[in-house]
């Protein structure tokens, strides 16, 4: 068989053994094996794809987490604030009327005073009548006859007052 | 690392060197030295894998013949070999193998056709079964595991795969490139595989085979102008944009250009293998005729030197005939929105 005249025999073998070959990968290595490797191709793209997506969503999550707790810091400042300004204001009401309702004790107090002082006045005015009235009468009921009687009875008198 | 590689080179060539002794010590001439050489090259009707002393260690195959006035016929090929001198020469049922391996018939006006397993015929079921399992064994991967990442040999065969549809289909064919995929991966891997089981010690020369390569450049030409669409038939038999005269020239060119582009593939994968295989065999045969210790080691070196150089080549050689092979189909395919 010489090197490079082409023998018959094997161009037959290597045709139909070629040709089996090639059906057979075809059908069972090749076709499943590229449309697996399409189908990984796909799957994988498709993962990267979702993958992107969630990450996306994450961040858009995120953001609106803060967005969310910013507004909720607003709002917190908001109502602390409101409520600051409401018990400044009540504290503020409180003080006048405990002022006005001092004022207003103050005031009555003193009013008392002057209606127990006019009274107490009154009393005095009228137990100094009715002792000039009393030493009168008992001046008027003794007689008066002598000076030094006189004098010992006013005394007398004089001491009785005191002790009431 | 390489002290242990030149002890080994060293301790083979010792070991080539005493089986010289042994199995050369017969044969004197120079010629005989190197016969081996031819005899590994080319085909046979026996598969001979050593000689120790006088004993020869071969496979014989089956020798199939097909005559029009006998139909098939079946031998066995020890049936043609010489009981005294281990060589082919004895006649058989008509028939006999001559100093060229080649089978004759005793009646010279006979025609007949030699379809027997050779030893690149079992060579080829090798290779062939070799690819099918692998192959078959990597595509089960994918039914029992979709959408996983590849284990086992499917991690190795899928970089491949991947490699010959994204770098050689699909930017030399196109957008048709799915159609002619499974063609050219089974291409590349037959090619490939077959390249590296040549190198082990002891196998046929397929790929190196001019049958071989030449069945293969024509099935690329079967498939390259069995797939040519209007613009590439327009371009061979009417080029367009060339004037009326000078058509005369080129069409011709055109046609035999059909032509040289399989002769190319057959000649450059037969010839890089070939040239290879007797490289290699020929340091070996330095040893048998310097019968030295110092060319010994020299060619054993060269040897593994070679034999790595070898494996690079086969995968060249591989991804070469199938890149081309893709470019001629790509050709033929592709629809021609310029003018040339």
């Amino acid at each position: 068989m010489d090197l490079i005249s082409p023998d018959l025999g094997l161009i037959i073998w290597q045709t139909v053994g070629f040709a089996i070959l090639f059906f057979l990968l075809a059908k069972f290595a090749w076709n499943p094996i590229l449309a697996a490797l399409e189908e990984r191709d796909g799957a994988i793209e498709a993962s990267l794809n979702e993958a992107e997506k969630a990450k996306m969503e994450m961040a858009n999550l995120v953001a609106e987490n803060e967005k969310l707790l910013q507004e909720a810091r607003i709002e917190r400042d908001e109502i602390l604030k409101s409520a600051n300004e409401y018990a400044a204001k009540l504290m503020e009401d409180a003080k006048g009327e405990a002022a006005n309702a001092g004022a207003k004790m103050i005031e009555d107090a003193k009013a008392v005073i002057e209606t127990e002082k006019q009274a107490a006045l009154m009393d005095v005015k009228i137990q100094v009548a009715e002792m000039s009235l009393l030493i009168a009468e008992k001046l008027m009921r003794q007689n008066l006859s002598s000076e030094p009687a006189q004098k010992k009875l006013v005394e007398e008198f004089v001491k009785d007052i005191k002790l009431n | 690392m390489f002290r242990k590689f030149i002890r080994l080179s060293f301790l083979l060539s010792v070991v080539l060197l005493a089986f010289s002794a042994v199995s050369m010590a017969a044969s004197g001439e120079d010629e005989d030295k190197t016969s081996f050489i031819m005899h590994h090259i080319k085909d046979s009707h026996e598969w001979h894998f050593a000689t120790l002393g006088h004993t020869h260690i071969t496979l014989p195959l089956p020798v199939i013949v097909y005559s029009g006035d006998r139909g098939f016929e079946f031998f066995s090929s020890s049936s043609f070999v010489d009981s005294e001198t281990h060589h082919f020469g004895v006649e058989h049922e008509g028939y006999y193998i001559d100093e060229n391996d080649k089978l004759q018939a005793v009646d010279e006006s006979r025609s007949f056709i030699d379809v027997s397993i050779t030893k690149n015929v079992a060579m080829l079921f090798l290779v062939i079964g070799v690819t099918l399992y692998l192959m078959l064994g990597a595509s089960k991967h994918y039914k029992k595991h979709p959408n996983r990442a590849p284990k086992g040999i499917a991690s190795f065969v899928e970089p491949i795969v991947v490699f010959v549809r994204d770098e050689i289909a699909l930017p030399n064919i196109g957008p048709k490139y799915k159609k002619f995929t499974p063609y050219l991966l089974s291409l590349f891997f037959f090619i490939w595989i077959g390249n590296l089981l040549g190198l082990l010690p002891g196998a046929a020369n397929l790929t190196g085979n001019i049958a071989v390569t030449v069945t293969l450049a024509m099935i690329t030409f079967f498939v390259t102008n069995f797939n040519g669409n209007k613009a590439y038939w327009k371009h061979v038999v009417a080029t367009p944009g060339v004037p009326l005269p000078l058509l005369l020239i080129i069409v011709p060119v055109e046609i035999i250009g059909l032509f040289t582009k399989p002769f190319a593939l057959t000649v450059r994968l037969f010839v890089a293998i070939t040239a290879g295989h007797i490289v290699i065999l020929s340091f070996i045969g330095l040893i048998f005729v310097f019968e030295s210790y110092a060319v010994g080691v020299a060619s054993t070196l060269m040897v593994v030197f070679i034999n790595v150089i070898e494996l690079l080549v086969a995968t060249i050689q591989a991804y070469v005939f199938t890149l081309f092979s893709a470019m001629y189909i790509g050709a033929a395919v592709a629809e021609h929105g310029h003018d040339h």
